[in-house]
């Protein structure tokens, strides 16, 4: 019987972030999709340019902002929401190597994820510049 | 032009992005900004956005098959994410305080680094050198498989490597591509890594990097989904496609083909972003 440690190992754990990635990026794919249907079905036929530069309409370009629409429904908003578990994927990827590096007791490697991971999480919830 | 059309288009120019991206393995992140800029007119700023999004998906798409494989170091794609996400992030701020016209000059010339580099034959090395101390400490050193089995490999050069990588991040961060060429170069050239395990750790860590400036991005309204979305489909579906067909195409040629484009849209970036076109 393989003790509970003993299953955390590098190969093992490799596994699990090749399935981790491949499942994200299929809900994300999923997700966007849905919202695009929706989105090219009430809004497709309208006219639109992006040669001249304005942000994206306000709740598009927050994680709270995108939660909130995409369970409004809106179509644009649940599009947003796909792409945001898109990006959240590799963020999932680092989370899960830290939880690896802590069960196998691995300090250095324990920091390093860590600090990664900060570095993520503030890009994505963090102030914006 | 209506939405729907425009997201179709950019959809089918995505799908032979990433279809040549995959076949000639530059990557087809490289030029999507080009595209949607020279020849849909968006401007700069969603381009990036909407690139940035698509690095990430055919980053994590082809890292859960190289994975699985035996390929990525992993250990060596986390030690040097904490020098690529630093950079992607400083990356990613200092485009918002440079003009478009800069950013575009930038991008010229790390298209043509790309261009030249991909025209050079990959040649493969065995290390021999003694494994350096810092490398077996940080436990570094690793296998891969090959038709003689597993091979032993040594890392060497460590801090030489996190400095490029760096370099890369910031690369990647201010122009929304996955700068693998350069994560490549770190460790290929600079660490000594076997090529194979230096195109599948890049890779691997192309989506965290990615992920790092995407966040930044987001807050400063670059990603409108109803352009990203297309654009990152259409490169996954590319992508995959070229990675079925990979095996038995006769990529040498397309490589010289995919190289004298680089070039053309470098000069094109070049003389938009000087002449202030962009």
């Amino acid at each position: 019987m393989p003790s509970g440690r003993a299953r955390w190992t590098d190969e093992r754990v490799e596994q699990w972030i090749g399935m981790l990635l491949r499942w994200g990026v299929m809900l994300s794919a999923a997700v966007a999709s849905l919202g695009a249907l929706v989105y090219v079905a009430r809004y497709g036929g309208s006219h639109v340019s992006y040669a001249t530069f304005h942000r994206v309409p306000p709740g598009l370009d927050s994680v709270g902002g995108v939660l909130r629409g995409a369970l409004a429904l809106r179509s644009r908003w649940v599009m947003q929401l796909g792409l945001l578990l898109l990006i959240a994927t590799p963020v999932a990827r680092v989370a899960l190597s830290l939880v690896s590096f802590a069960l196998q007791r691995d300090r250095t490697y324990m920091v390093m994820t860590a600090l990664v991971l900060a570095l993520l999480l503030f890009g994505l919830v963090g102030p914006g510049f | 032009m209506t939405i729907g059309a425009m997201m179709l288009l950019e959809a089918l120019g995505a799908v032979a992005a990433g279809l040549l991206g995959a076949l000639t393995g530059l990557g087809g992140g490289i030029v999507i900004v080009p595209m949607l800029t020279l020849l849909f007119h968006v401007d700069i700023r969603y381009a990036i956005g909407a690139s940035l999004v698509s690095v990430i998906a055919t980053s994590s798409g082809a890292a859960a098959a190289y994975v699985r494989e035996g390929y990525t170091n992993v250990r060596v794609g986390m030690l040097l994410e904490v020098a690529t996400t630093s950079g992607a992030i400083l990356g990613a701020i200092v485009a918002g305080y440079v003009s478009t016209s800069v950013v575009a000059v930038i991008f010229g010339g790390v298209l043509l680094f790309s261009a030249w580099r991909g025209a050079r034959p990959i040649a493969e090395h065995v290390t021999s050198d003694p494994p350096d101390r810092l490398a077996t400490r940080l436990r570094l050193n690793g296998t891969y498989p090959s038709l003689q089995g597993e091979r032993a490999y040594t890392v060497r050069h460590v801090p030489g490597g996190l400095a490029l990588m760096a370099v890369a991040g910031g690369i990647s961060g201010l122009l929304g591509i996955g700068s693998g060429v350069v994560k490549v170069l770190a460790m290929d050239q600079a660490m000594g890594l076997p090529f194979k395990v230096s195109t599948t750790t890049s890779n691997f860590m192309i989506g965290v990097t990615a992920a790092a400036s995407a966040g930044v991005y987001l807050h400063r309204g670059y990603i409108d989904p109803a352009l990203a979305f297309p654009v990152m489909i259409g490169v996954l579906a590319g992508a995959l496609l070229g990675a079925r067909l990979l095996t038995g195409a006769r990529t040498a040629t397309l490589r010289k083909v995919f190289t004298v484009v680089l070039v053309l849209i470098a000069v094109e970036m070049l003389y938009k972003g000087l002449t202030g076109g962009i």
